[in-house]
């Protein structure tokens, strides 16, 4: 396994690379690929924390876990609330920060302040030439030249190899709740949650989990505030029985919707799919799926199918795209139409001409 | 500012270029008499002028395939043009180029408020979004300063930010699909009305791409429900340190205002001549807004004036009321007017670490000295976007390229402490020459790898954004083109 411990050596690496890599970070997201593994975690080190800037930059490798203990020391945190695939996927490992962006992952506050792309300024990487390339900073505003930040995130290593990333951080809210909605089918369920977002009551988490019969809605902020707007929701939606969990129960409600809890020991596969939020229920019932949980106030459906269960077919043309998550009978992204497909392997091709990085990862 | 030379072998085909056009555009939509085409000489960056070739008016998404294939064959580079609000230049014409115009598709297509999004036609002005959708009670967050003329197709293009993205965000956190016609004249659609689309973020490097990689002719644009109240607070400081160290303590303490915008005593001068806003007359005055019930803004007006208390302001005035509000506003709101009435002025849009802050004022009032220009201070503190306001006097010679000269001083000072040459008006032509000093060569053959792939001949807009000294060899297809 290679692992640079800096960027030039990552760059040395790349530029004399005869095979094809295999890129990871913590490996803790089951992004397969052939090559031979490449791995970040030795590029690791918060090199920039300004609280007051609300502003973070680290090397690629630095966990996630180290970045979330310095934020709490000063009351901030990662607001997209990433993700952690490790239960879900059977995986162990650490969590890396370059991981998290490469496969822009977020949690269920992305309804609310956005996804991981949303949080990431500025990142420095190694493109397939072995060319070291920066693009954004570490201001919150920029918009000097292409935004190639928001290239990078998501492109799951297949455009090059992420050495540094800087963030925007957020303020922890003083506290948190959430309302527990019960009993509700998945169409009441989703339509509850669209009125609640509809609100001006600053819903962060918005999900329903029909095995459980529990639509939740979070609230945060200063405790007198959140009290306010969860007894304004209670007024404004209907459910026969409505129960509140306070903070702690609130965080752990959210951790198990953040990570798909109820499907990690459960078997077969895990699709992930983005629709508009009203669609979410028509496609869960034709999905044929063994479980189902929703996020994003609908538009994010999770989705648990017999092995090797053709979910795409089973949807059939709705707006939005279904990605394999836990499963490998099918390619992990939606297939792309033919236009947008020539410009993204054009982008593959220009940032990787030799096609090094994880062959068969997107396209 | 130097430009490219005008293309003599596509200005020889403009008749035949008209023809072609017209054959696919109505008669109205096709301008190309010298009296008519100087309508779209400039965009607000008016110290530059050149008048198009031609400037056409599509009405439909068909109708700029139409345009564009006819261009892309006939080697014509395009500019394309929302309302022409652009402080950077960015649809300054050339006069071997076609002015393609969105200006006609403002249509509203769907507003769907149960999903949050609205889908527009790129033409339709930003404040005319929020127009479609407030009877409802909901908004389109960015508010650029120019919300009233400018289009969201140049909002796109620029990525586009505002007073109120420091919780909302810019354009791009806010987008979330595009139909959008390539150079040859290929209709594509990226995302839509669901969250983060698939495959590559397309959609995020079209963001901010200045018209360079496409025409964006609809978009699917987030929209909120409006708060159920905003008011704000003022304060003044009788230095910008300390302003600069209580915006900072406000951020760490938990409060995450909408807005807070900062003002120095050049600007606050200027705007109480002009505005008569009762502002205090102090080194530094800071209005920071909150949202909520009228119970949650009392509550963290309060703790934000326990904040501003610790740094011993010498003025802090809590609105109570709608009335108030506006008071407080009104002399930010007026500050570029009130700065237009002592001179001409050039508007720098630099961001920087919000720690920089002192440093970077204290430089820039050096540098006033040394160059004998007056400049006001006005920006966005919370996010460190400064807009700079140097006065000067265009009738006199030498003063513009003096302020030009200048405003590139201010702004390698921005990069040098940590920030960027442009938070949210882009690079356009105006801050073009200066990217060598953001960026190495490296990260801006990156860039132009995506405009390569996007648009290989480099016919869209192609003398903006990056130095014309690494974009010469891109460009010379184009020149070839019979």
């Amino acid at each position: 396994m290679h692992r640079p411990t800096t960027e030039a050596e990552l760059a040395g690496m790349i530029a004399g690379a005869q095979e094809p890599l295999h890129v990871i970070g913590g490996a803790t997201r089951g992004v397969g690929a052939g090559g031979a593994p490449l791995s970040t975690v030795a590029l690791s080190g918060i090199t920039l924390y300004e609280p007051g800037a609300m502003t973070l930059v680290a090397q690629a490798g630095t966990p996630v876990a180290e970045i979330e203990a310095v934020l709490a020391r000063e009351n901030q945190r990662l607001a997209f609330e990433p993700m952690d695939h490790r239960a879900l996927l059977g995986r162990t490992g650490t969590p890396t920060i370059g991981g998290v962006m490469a496969a822009n992952v977020s949690g269920p506050r992305r309804i609310s302040v956005g996804a991981a792309r949303d949080f990431l300024l500025g990142v420095r990487y190694v493109d397939g030439m072995g060319q070291a390339v920066k693009n954004g900073g570490r201001v919150m505003k920029n918009v000097t030249g292409y935004d190639l930040v928001k290239l990078m995130a998501g492109s799951f290593g297949t455009l090059g190899v992420l050495s540094e990333i800087s963030m925007k951080v957020l303020p922890c809210p003083e506290t948190e709740a959430t309302l527990i909605l019960h009993g509700l089918d998945d169409l009441p369920a989703i339509t509850a949650l669209a009125r609640a977002l509809g609100s001006p009551f600053e819903v962060t988490g918005a999900a329903h989990d029909p095995a459980a019969g529990q639509t939740a809605l979070r609230i945060e902020g200063f405790s007198s505030s959140v009290d306010y707007r969860i007894g304004a929701l209670k007024s404004l939606l209907s459910a026969p029985v409505m129960t509140v969990l306070d903070a702690d129960a609130s965080a752990a409600h959210w951790a198990m919707v953040r990570d798909v809890t109820p499907f990690a020991q459960e078997a077969g596969d895990v699709w992930r799919v983005s629709c508009k939020p009203s669609q979410g229920p028509a496609l869960a019932a034709r999905s044929g799926a063994l479980g189902v949980l929703y996020d994003w106030a609908g538009g994010l459906i999770w989705l648990r199918m017999a092995r090797g269960g053709d979910l795409r077919s089973a949807l059939g043309s709705y707006d939005g795209h279904a990605t394999l998550v836990r499963g490998d009978s099918f390619a992990r992204f939606e297939p792309e139409s033919a236009g947008v497909a020539r410009l993204t392997s054009g982008l593959r091709k220009r940032f990787d001409p030799r096609r090094i990085f994880n062959p068969g990862v997107m396209g | 500012m130097e430009m490219p030379i005008p293309n003599a072998s596509v200005i020889a085909r403009k008749a035949r270029v008209v023809k072609r056009l017209q054959g696919v555009l109505p008669a109205d939509a096709v301008i190309h008499e010298e009296v008519e085409t100087r309508a779209y000489e400039c965009d607000a960056l008016t110290a530059y002028r050149c008048a198009p070739m031609i400037a056409v008016l599509p009405s439909t998404t068909g109708q700029v395939a139409e345009v564009l294939r006819i261009c892309h064959q006939e080697g014509v580079p395009v500019v394309p043009r929302g309302s022409g609000t652009s402080l950077a230049g960015g649809a300054l014409p050339t006069a071997d180029c076609v002015i393609l115009g969105v200006a006609r598709m403002n249509d509203v297509l769907e507003t769907d408020y149960d999903n949050r999004f609205i889908r527009v036609q790129t033409g339709r002005t930003n404040l005319s979004v929020t127009g479609a959708v407030e009877q409802d009670g909901f908004f389109y967050a960015p508010d650029p300063s120019s919300q009233l003329a400018c289009a969201i197709a140049g909002n796109i293009a620029m990525n586009s930010g505002g007073a109120h993205c420091l919780k909302y965000g810019v354009t791009t956190n806010n987008l979330m699909g595009v139909k959008m016609v390539t150079m040859e004249g290929e209709i594509i659609e990226i995302g839509g009305a669901y969250l983060d689309a698939g495959g590559l973020d397309l959609l995020g490097v079209i963001c901010g791409s200045e018209g360079q990689l496409g025409v964006v002719t609809e978009a699917t644009l987030r929209i909120l429900h409006k708060p159920e109240g905003a008011r704000p607070v003022l304060m003044g400081f009788d230095n910008s340190e300390v302003a600069g160290a209580c915006v900072s303590d406000i951020i760490k303490a938990g409060v995450l205002p909408v807005a807070i915008e900062f003002m120095d005593r050049p600007c606050i001068e200027a705007t109480e001549a002009f505005a008569h806003a009762g502002y205090p007359m102090c080194e530094a005055l800071l209005i920071v807004e909150v949202e909520g019930s009228d119970a949650e803004i009392d509550h963290q007006l309060a703790l934000i004036t326990d904040i501003a208390r610790r740094h011993n302001p010498v003025e802090l005035r809590q609105s109570r009321s709608a009335e108030e509000s506006a008071a407080i506003w009104l002399g930010r709101k007026s500050a570029f007017g009130a700065m237009g009435q002592i001179n001409d002025y050039m508007c720098l849009d630099g961001t920087i670490p919000v720690s920089g802050l002192p440093h970077v004022l204290r430089r820039i009032g050096e540098m006033s000295r040394e160059y004998g220009l007056n400049v006001g201070n006005v920006f966005h503190a919370g996010d460190g976007n400064m807009h700079p306001l140097i006065l000067y006097d265009a009738n006199k010679p030498g003063d513009l390229e003096l302020c030009e000269a200048f405003g590139a001083d201010i702004l390698k000072l921005c990069v040098e402490v940590g920030g960027c040459l442009t938070g949210e008006h882009g690079v356009g032509i105006e801050k073009r020459d200066l990217m060598h000093v953001q960026y190495d060569v490296a990260d801006l053959e990156a860039q132009m790898a995506v405009k390569d792939v996007f648009d290989p001949m480099w016919l869209l807009n192609p003398a903006k954004v990056f130095p014309l000294d690494v974009t010469g060899a891109r460009r010379q297809p184009a020149v070839a083109a019979e």
